[in-house]
């Protein structure tokens, strides 16, 4: 299965990429990474790539690293649609002080547009 | 929620501190105090191991005993604000308010017990929370709920909350409390 994960500078978004490798080293999967410009988060690109190879190179797993630059959800949407990937990856939101599950904007962007398959990892 | 512009200029209030007494629309005979977790904490469980999930909130509460434990531990843990609503021994209402940043913000959150909804337990719970809040230091309070849940959008307008983001999936909402 071709997956495509989607990082950008968010806690949930690194801990889907830790928990999306340790699945493909099982599964075999195919995995893109995908660099994203989260608004939500000051984090840059060239951060997010060093901990995408830190978490890749632990596995000892490689994988291609793309960047989108632009709205990150749509980017992601068409990037999916256009290569023919079977399934989405992003991380499932971060939680309040409450504990209340919240939904980002490109995961929500994401889930209402792509009619690619979506995994949320929470 | 840390944007001091999303909470609205003119505070509400003043709310009542626990404990308050009162009969509810089913002439149930109600009492809501602050949380005491030696007496109450099993009581609080046995009320969310009963709640029904249709009613959960952005996964909240929890359910299976392990979880709803952990989460308790959590949102009473040290400088939140709780009080629960009594009928007799039983705990059928439950509100609290978790300190967020910056200083003296918090979120809250409310649950009654499904066969005590729509009964008028809910606005005394969270005018006393919010006294209760306001008695420890709180100014700032805000919430999410879900777009289409109207009683409960209701009930937090009907306190003093006014809507602060209503673009996301969770309508959010912010009360500023009366000093």
């Amino acid at each position: 299965m071709k997956l495509l994960l989607g990082i950008g500078g968010s806690d949930d978004s690194t801990r889907a990429l830790e928990r999306t490798v340790e699945r493909v080293a099982e599964t075999g999967d195919d995995l893109t990474v995908a660099i994203l410009r989260n608004p939500a988060t000051e984090v840059d690109p060239a951060t997010v790539e060093e901990r995408t190879q830190t978490v890749l190179d632990e596995a000892d797993m490689a994988a291609p690293v793309r960047h989108l630059d632009g709205d990150p959800g749509s980017q992601l949407v068409d990037l999916a649609e256009r290569e023919g990937f079977d399934r989405i990856v992003l991380g499932g939101g971060e939680t309040s002080p409450m504990g209340k599950i919240k939904l980002g904007g490109i995961a929500e962007f994401v889930l209402l547009n792509s009619h690619v398959s979506v995994t949320l990892v929470r | 929620m840390s944007d001091d512009d999303a909470y609205p200029d003119e505070p509400a209030g003043p709310f009542p501190e626990p404990p308050a007494t009162f009969d509810d629309r089913e002439a149930r005979a109600i009492t809501v105090r602050r949380y005491d977790e030696a007496r109450d904490r099993d009581a609080l469980m046995t009320m969310y191991e009963a709640f029904d999930p249709a009613d959960r909130a952005q996964g909240i509460p929890p359910t299976g005993e392990e979880r709803i434990a952990d989460w308790l531990d959590a949102i009473t843990g040290p400088e939140t604000v709780n009080v629960v609503a009594n009928y007799g021994d039983a705990v059928v209402g439950h509100a609290t308010l978790v300190p967020d940043e910056p200083a003296a913000t918090a979120e809250l959150a409310i649950f009654v017990l499904q066969e005590y909804q729509g009964a008028g337990i809910g606005t005394h719970v969270i005018e006393t929370l919010l006294g209760a809040g306001r008695a420890a230091g709180v100014e700032r309070v805000w919430l999410t709920v879900e777009r289409w849940n109207d009683p409960a959008i209701s009930l937090y307008e009907k306190v003093g909350f006014v809507a602060s983001d209503t673009e996301s999936f969770e309508h959010e909402m912010a009360i500023r409390l009366d000093g």
